[in-house]
């Protein structure tokens, strides 16, 4: 046996052994990754779950003209302003006669949510015959009775329903009055106090417009400035320069471009607050240095034969970037600008000094309406003292997941379909 | 024009060296063993490019030193070397490919159908089309066989009919020796051909423009000898219509397909004559020490 076999056979096992346990290491750190991300979806589906679901009420409504008083059922004016809250108190007080007193009364017109009452325009408005009439109609019932039956056996004690009502809802449970249903308004509405009425859709779409002003900006810009700097710019000093200050960029804490925002667009432009236009301002300036940087790797990524191919054959330099090497370095942009999104979606401190954080119930329209976005949203409503935003904000974080996956997985799916497989 | 300056062409034996030829066969002291001039005939009478006193420098560190030479008309020239001697970088000068290379910078006189190249009225792209270009990897674009060849006569609008353009990558796959082995499959990516299939495809291509010189470095490094034998058959086929500078480290394949032959040594150029002549008597002793194996 040679000297060198010898010493070969000797190391041998050491180098199997320190192999052996990079491979635990290895093992142990995604197992840890893996479960840190069980432990959240856990604990965000486990308490938003039940937000996705709301209680309703069964009451007997009786369409009286003079409780609403209403003179003219023709008139669409009076028809919006009539009280329709009273028909929903008479049907309380006609379902619970026992009840007496004002304070009590009270109680058990909170059973109902404040926003029943809208329910019941709506619906006779559509049908005006139904007025004089009397019907039966589940109507949502108000967050503390939903989170009351929402709550365990034991937990039900914690419940903010004054215990009277306990009774009434108990009463109205086994008469099987009571109904879960799917929590459509929290899909549809914008933000309300009353956490039964409040939905996420108005921060979707504030979402939406600010991610469309974000990616109409910084991907045009982002890509242009990559192709100029890698394909075009001379070599010298200052390019060198900007591009120590875009990799500087990309570490700046976001608030500052909230900051830098504030200063610019909003007290020396003088845009308005609380608008997408300029939350996607300022996301683009976050997300810029982002889709930059990944833009020129996939630039470099380019084999240089491919260029020199086309060069050869007398390709002009902007034909060679348009023909050769954007075809092959698209998919990594957009694989980059779509990272550089999912992080802009889930921003929120520099859209808080932008003043997007405002409490806003009506939907936006446009880039131009003021606006939230959800996980504004998320941080007002974990912010808000009713026990039933602990779930809405868990169901919010749950949408915001349910669209960064969304986004990540069409990032892999570009960049599989794209790729020349070639 | 300038006139050639005076060549010392003994005709047999190795040329003398200037100074310190005292010193053995085998030292290498280069700083003394360079000839003023480069030993041959450099210069032609019917010259399709010119370079006199070409320099190129890449930033401080030069690589070459004052070369002056004829590509004649339809001839195939072939430029030998030891590595790293300056073969590619005065190759890529002949049709500014060193102007993608931000350091390089080339001084001298160049001229194609005596017409400086390097003018700044001569658009750069009118002179790539006119002097193609083969390198020494093969470099096809991931594109179909078709389009790789398309690309050229597309880029120019040297085709207004789609029958035209068909006619242009046919006769170009035919030229290059790959017609009846990709006819079936045009549509295919030509990244997918076999190194030798690429290497004809990337010829193709560059034909497909009709250049009138076509520039090859070191086409045939990265293949086996029977592709090799196939592109050396190309080559002479070419030779009828097109001026080729081709560079090569095979001296047999020089011998095969070129006319005349230069010699270049740590970025001079020693020494140029009939092909014949450089493998079987050349004129300097680098020369022959680099032929004969000794070293490089
Ligand atoms: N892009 C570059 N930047 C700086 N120096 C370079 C560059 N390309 C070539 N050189 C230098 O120029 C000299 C000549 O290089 P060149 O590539 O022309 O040699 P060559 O004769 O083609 O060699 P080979 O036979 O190995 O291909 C070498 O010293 C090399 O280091
Ligand atoms: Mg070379």
């Amino acid at each position: 046996m040679s000297k060198t076999t010898e010493q070969v056979r000797k190391t041998l096992a050491r180098r199997y052994r320190a192999e052996k346990r990079f491979r635990a290491m290895g093992m142990a750190s995604v197992l840890f990754g893996l479960m840190a991300v069980v432990v959240l979806f856990t604990d965000i589906i486990g308490k938003g779950h039940s937000a996705f679901v709301e209680t309703y009420i069964q009451l007997e409504i009786r369409w009286d003209q003079d409780e609403l008083y209403i003179d003219d059922p023709t008139d669409p004016d009076e028809l919006a302003y009539a009280d329709y809250d009273a028909l929903i108190k008479n049907a309380l007080r006609e379902r619970f006669p026992s009840v007496e007193g004002r304070l009590e009364k009270r109680n058990l017109y909170k059973l109902v949510s404040s926003g029943a009452g809208y329910t019941l325009r709506d619906r006779l408005a559509e049908n005006p015959q139904l007025l004089g009439t009397t019907e039966t109609l589940w109507l949502l019932a108000d967050d503390d009775v939903d989170r009351y039956l929402k709550l365990g056996q034991e937990a039900q004690e914690s419940a903010r329903l004054p215990e009277q009502a306990r009774a009434w809802v108990d009463e109205l449970v086994q008469e099987g009055s009571t109904d879960t249903r799917w929590n459509a308004s929290f899909f549809t509405h914008g933000d309300s106090r009353e956490p039964e009425q409040a939905g996420v859709w108005g921060a979707v779409a504030g979402s939406f417009f600010t991610m469309l002003v974000t990616l109409a900006l910084a991907f045009p810009i982002g890509v242009a400035a990559a192709i100029y700097l890698e394909e075009f710019a001379p070599k010298n000093r200052f390019t060198d320069f900007i591009e120590v200050n875009i990799n500087n960029l990309a570490a700046v804490p976001s608030i500052i471009f909230g900051l830098l925002g504030l200063a610019i667009f909003i007290n020396l432009f003088g845009m308005p607050r609380s608008v997408p236009v300029v939350g996607g301002l300022v996301l683009t300036l976050m997300t810029l240095p982002t889709i930059i940087i990944s833009a020129r790797a996939s630039i470099k990524s380019v084999p240089p034969s491919i260029r020199e191919a086309a060069l050869g054959l007398g390709a002009s330099r902007m034909q060679v970037v348009m023909h050769h090497v954007l075809p092959l370095a698209l998919p990594g942009m957009l694989t980059g600008a779509i990272i550089g999104m999912a992080q802009a979606l889930g921003e929120t401190a520099p859209l808080l000094m932008i003043g997007m954080v405002a409490f806003i119930v009506d939907i936006p329209g446009g880039p131009l309406s003021p606006a939230t976005v959800l996980p504004v949203q998320i941080y007002l409503w974990a912010d808000s003292p009713e026990a039933s935003f602990v779930s809405m904000t868990s169901a919010a974080i749950m949408v915001l997941l349910g669209f960064l996956i969304m986004m990540n997985t069409l990032a892999v799916v570009l960049r599989k379909r794209l790729e020349r497989r070639w | 024009m300038e006139t050639a300056p005076n060549f010392t062409d003994t005709g047999n034996g190795p040329a003398s060296i200037p100074a310190a030829g005292d010193k053995g066969d085998n030292t290498m002291d280069a700083d003394i063993r360079y000839p003023e001039n480069t030993v041959g005939k450099p210069l032609v009478d019917d010259a399709k490019m010119r370079m006199r006193d070409v320099n190129v420098f890449y930033g401080d560190k030069q690589a070459i030193f004052d070369v002056s030479l004829d590509i004649g008309n339809n001839e195939v020239i072939a430029l030998i070397g030891p590595s790293g001697c300056g073969k590619s970088t005065f190759l890529r000068s002949l049709n500014r490919m060193n102007d993608t290379i931000d350091i390089c910078s080339v001084k001298g006189e160049l001229t194609l159908d005596e017409q400086n190249i390097y003018d700044p009225k001569l658009d750069v792209v009118e002179l790539r089309a006119r002097v193609g270009m083969v390198f020494q990897k093969p470099n096809p674009f991931p594109k179909s066989i078709y389009d790789n060849v398309a690309y050229g006569p597309r880029l120019h609008g040297l085709a207004s009919k789609r029958y035209e353009l068909d006619e242009i990558v046919e006769n170009s796959l035919r030229k290059a020796g790959l017609w009846d082995e990709v006819k079936d499959r045009l549509d295919q990516p030509g990244t997918g051909l076999s190194g030798g299939q690429q290497q004809r495809l990337c010829i193709a291509r560059t034909i497909s423009v009709s250049p009138e010189v076509v520039l090859m470095d070191e086409p045939c490094s990265a293949l086996d000898p029977i592709a090799t034998a196939k592109i050396e058959e190309l080559i002479d086929e070419l030779s009828s219509q097109y001026t080729i500078a081709i560079v090569t480290h095979s001296m047999q394949q020089a011998a095969r397909v070129s006319h005349r032959t230069a010699y270049f040594h740590l970025g001079r150029l020693i020494e140029v004559n009939e092909t014949n002549k450089v493998f079987t008597s050349p004129d300097h002793q680098l020369t022959e020490a680099y032929i004969t194996g000794r070293f490089g």
